[in-house]
C-alpha cells in the first residue's frame, strides 16, 4: 500500500478508498455468509456431536454454552451400542437399502420403458395416455394413500409359511412397500422429455441396421441417457429412504421396518436423547455424503420435481 | 439448438402424410409401456376414483356391515358452518344482564341450541368452533366438524407465513451464493443440507431444541436476554406450538428456494446488467428493473409449490406434536389420516381426500393462468 503511495500518488485516494469498500463489503458479506451456515447447520452438528455424549446430563450442561457444539468432556460410542442393543436397527437398515435397491431397478426400467415408448415409437393411443400422465403428475400422493390403504388390505397375497397358499392383504408386506410406487408419472415425465431430445437419426441409422424397438432402447436410448437416469434414481432413492407416511400404515412387523418408522418408534420409546442422536446419525450422513458427492445431481434433481415427502 | 432441431423434428414426424405408419409400432409400444400403465392404473388411477366414490358411502377398514351409499353427508359434516347469534342472559328479578364473577356477560350455552333437533334443526350436529362477543352479543361460529376448518386454518397460515419467510430468506441467500466469492460452493452445500436431511430426522432434533426444560432454545433465549426471557413451552402450548413448527419448517426448506433462486439468477441475460450499468443504474436499481423481473417465474413456481407443500403439511405435525395441543397443529392430511387410518373411517377420511385434491389443483390452475399470462 504506501508503496503504491509512493509511487503513484496522485491515483492513491481513489483507489484505496475504492479497495478498502470493496474489502470491507468481502468481509461484511463473508460475515454473513458465516452467520447464516451457523443457523443452516447448528441443528446437524448438535446432533452428531450429541451422538457421542454418553448421557443426558452431559448433553444437557452442555446446552449452556458453545460446548454443545464441541465434541468435549466424556465422549464414547456407547450410544450406538445402544441403538443396537435396543432395537433391530440393523434390520430396519437392511430393509431400507434393500428395498431402495430394488425401487431404484424396477422404477428406473418400468418408467424408462414407458417413456421410451411415448417419445419414440408411433402409435396412435401414446397421446391419450401422454395426456393422462400429465394430468397426473399433479395427483398428490396424500390423495389416493387412504382409499389404497383399504385396497391394499384386500389383494390377494401368496404365503409361504405353510406350504404356499393364498392370505388376504398385502399389509405388513415388503412388496406393499414397493409396487405401488414403481411406476410414476413424474419419473415418466422426466424420462419423456430427455428421451425426445435424443437426435432421431440414431434410431433410423439402428433401424437400417435391422435393430428391434427393444434393442433401440437398449443400445442407443439408454447410454444416451445418464443424467436423467440419475435424475431418477436419486428421486426414487430419496422417496424410499425416507418413506413415512405409508410404512406406518402399512407396517406393524418390527421385521420389515424402514429405517424412518424404526426412528418414530425409537424415539417414542426412549428418553436418552444421546441414543436417539445416535440413530438418526447413523441414517442421515450416509445420506449426506452421497450428497456431497453427487451434489449437481442431487440439485438438479430435487430441484426439478421438488421433493417428494 | 438441440431443442430446436428435435421440434423441427417433431412437427415433421406428425405431419408425415402416409396414414398407415400413423400405428406401426403399436405392438411394441403397448408392450414396453404395459408395465407402468398397468401399475399407475391399479396403484393410481384406481385409487383415485374409489376415493371419490368412499367419500358418497360409510365405508369403513374393517365392517361386518355391507357399505351403503350416504349422498353428501360425509361433505355435510366436514363443511357444514352457521353462525348462532346469542343474546346475554336477563336476570328475569332484576332485568339487569346477568354477568358472571369476572363481571362478564353471561351467555346461553351453544349445546343448548346443538342438541336439540326439533326445536333447532338448522343447527343440529353441529359444534361450537370459537365464538366472537361484540356488541353485547355473543356470535357462536358453529361447524360440523370444527377440527377440519382447525386444520384449513392452519394449513393457510402456515402457507400466508411461509411463502413470503421463505421466499425472502432464498433469495437473499441465492443473491449471496451467486457472488463471486471464494468459498460459494461450500456456503451452497451448507444451506441445502437440512433439504436433503429426512424430515422425520429434522423433526426429532428439533423437538429436542424445543424441548421445555432442557432444550437449546431456551437456553439460548435465557442467555442472551441474561434470564430475562423465560422458557417458552414450544410445542405444548397451543399459542406457539404451530408457530414452532413454521419456523423449522422455513429453515429445512430455504435452502431449497435458494438453489431454484440461484438457477433464476443464472437465467437473466448478462447483457441487461451491463445496458442498466451504461445507463447509471445503481445496485438497487439494478435489482428493482432488472434482477426482480427476471425472477418472476421462478416467484411464481416458488410460490406455488411452498403452498402444496402447505397443504401437505404432515411429518412435521405427526412427530413433533401429533396435532395437538386442542387442535391448534392439525392438518388437512394430518386429519385424513387420523381419521382413516386410526378411526378406519375410510369415507370421511377419502371426503377429506377430495377436498384436498380439489385445493391442490385449483393452485395448479392458478399457476397455469399466471404463467401464461407473462409469456
Amino acid at each position: 500500500m504506501s508503496a503504491q503511495l509512493n509511487s503513484r500518488p496522485k491515483s492513491y485516494t481513489p483507489t484505496s478508498t475504492w479497495k478498502l469498500r470493496k474489502s470491507l463489503t468481502a468481509v461484511g458479506q463473508y460475515a454473513m455468509l458465516i452467520l447464516l451456515t451457523g443457523i443452516f447447520i447448528f441443528p446437524l452438528v448438535f446432533m452428531i456431536v450429541s451422538s457421542f455424549k454418553p448421557t443426558n446430563i452431559q448433553i444437557f450442561s452442555d446446552l449452556r454454552s458453545l460446548r454443545a457444539f464441541l465434541p468435549v468432556g466424556d465422549l464414547s460410542l456407547s450410544n450406538y451400542v445402544s441403538v443396537f442393543e435396543n432395537s433391530k436397527f440393523p434390520r430396519f437398515l437392511l430393509n431400507s437399502i434393500g428395498m431402495s435397491a430394488v425401487m431404484i431397478v424396477l422404477s428406473l426400467l418400468v418408467n424408462s420403458l414407458a417413456a421410451y415408448a411415448l417419445a419414440r415409437l408411433r402409435w396412435k393411443a401414446r397421446k391419450a395416455i401422454l395426456t393422462v400422465i400429465i394430468a397426473l403428475l399433479i395427483v398428490p400422493f396424500e390423495t389416493i394413500a387412504i382409499p389404497l390403504l383399504l385396497m391394499v388390505s384386500k389383494l390377494p397375497n401368496l404365503t409361504f409359511d405353510k406350504g404356499i397358499a393364498f392370505a388376504q392383504g398385502w399389509l405388513n408386506t415388503y412388496q406393499v412397500q414397493i409396487v405401488p410406487f414403481i411406476a410414476g408419472a413424474g419419473s415418466i415425465f422426466l424420462f419423456y422429455q430427455f428421451f425426445l431430445d435424443i437426435p432421431k437419426e440414431l434410431d433410423e441409422a439402428a433401424t437400417i441396421d435391422g435393430a428391434s424397438k427393444f434393442q433401440i432402447y437398449r443400445h442407443v436410448i439408454i447410454p444416451n441417457s445418464g443424467p436423467v437416469l440419475a435424475t431418477v434414481a436419486i428421486l426414487t432413492f430419496l422417496g424410499t429412504w425416507n418413506s413415512f407416511l405409508w410404512p406406518i400404515m402399512t407396517v406393524q412387523s418390527e421385521d420389515i421396518r424402514p429405517v424412518m418408522v424404526g426412528l418414530q418408534y425409537f424415539f417414542q420409546q426412549n428418553v436418552q436423547w444421546g441414543q436417539v442422536m445416535a440413530y438418526t446419525t447413523m441414517i442421515t450422513i450416509p445420506v449426506l455424503i452421497l450428497f456431497m458427492a453427487f451434489q449437481g445431481a442431487f440439485v438438479r434433481s430435487i430441484a426439478t420435481t421438488g421433493l417428494k415427502e | 439448438m438441440s431443442t430446436r432441431s428435435t421440434a423441427l423434428n417433431r412437427s415433421a414426424g406428425l405431419q408425415k402424410p402416409n396414414k398407415p405408419r400413423d400405428n406401426q409400432d403399436l405392438l411394441p409400444g403397448l408392450l414396453l409401456g404395459a408395465p407402468a400403465f398397468l401399475l399407475l392404473l391399479i396403484f393410481l388411477i384406481g385409487p383415485f376414483f374409489a376415493g371419490v366414490t368412499y367419500s358418497f358411502t360409510d365405508q369403513r377398514l374393517i365392517s361386518p356391515n355391507p357399505t351403503q351409499f350416504v349422498g353428501t353427508r360425509n361433505y355435510t359434516r366436514m363443511l357444514g358452518f352457521s353462525i348462532l347469534t346469542l343474546d346475554s342472559i336477563v336476570d328475569s328479578q332484576t332485568g339487569q344482564p346477568q354477568l358472571d364473577a369476572n363481571g362478564k356477560l353471561q351467555f346461553p350455552r351453544s349445546r343448548d341450541f346443538t342438541r336439540d333437533e326439533t326445536k333447532y334443526p338448522q343447527y343440529f350436529g353441529l359444534t361450537e368452533w370459537f365464538t366472537v362477543t361484540l356488541g353485547g352479543k355473543e356470535y357462536v361460529i358453529l361447524a360440523g366438524d370444527p377440527s377440519f376448518f382447525r386444520s384449513l386454518t392452519n394449513n393457510v397460515l402456515f402457507a400466508l407465513v411461509v411463502i413470503p419467510v421463505q421466499s425472502a430468506i432464498g433469495l437473499l441467500l441465492a443473491l449471496l451464493v451467486n457472488l463471486n466469492l471464494r468459498g460459494r460452493n461450500f456456503f451452497r452445500t451448507m444451506f441445502f443440507a437440512p433439504v436433503v436431511t429426512s424430515m422425520v430426522v429434522v423433526s426429532i432434533v428439533w423437538r429436542f431444541l424445543y424441548d421445555y426444560n432442557n432444550g437449546m432454545i431456551n437456553s439460548f433465549l435465557s442467555t442472551i436476554s441474561l434470564g430475562a426471557i423465560q422458557p417458552i413451552n414450544w410445542l405444548g402450548d397451543p399459542s406457539t406450538a404451530m408457530a414452532a413448527i413454521i419456523i423449522m419448517s422455513v429453515w429445512q426448506g430455504a435452502g431449497m428456494q435458494m438453489m431454484l433462486f440461484l438457477a433464476g439468477l443464472q437465467g437473466i441475460p448478462a447483457q441487461l446488467y451491463e445496458a442498466a450499468s451504461i445507463d447509471g443504474a445503481s445496485t438497487w436499481q439494478k435489482f428493482r428493473y432488472v434482477t426482480w423481473p427476471g425472477l418472476r417465474n421462478t416467484t411464481v413456481y416458488i410460490i406455488v409449490t411452498i403452498t402444496i407443500a402447505a397443504f401437505q403439511l404432515f411429518t412435521q405435525v405427526f412427530v413433533m406434536t401429533n396435532g395437538g395441543p386442542s387442535d391448534s397443529t392439525t392438518t388437512v392430511t394430518f386429519m385424513m389420516v387420523r381419521e382413516g387410518f386410526r378411526e378406519q373411517n375410510i369415507a370421511y377420511a377419502s371426503a377429506i381426500a377430495v377436498t384436498f385434491f380439489l385445493i391442490i389443483l385449483a393452485i395448479n390452475l392458478i399457476q397455469r393462468r399466471l404463467l401464461r399470462g407473462e409469456a
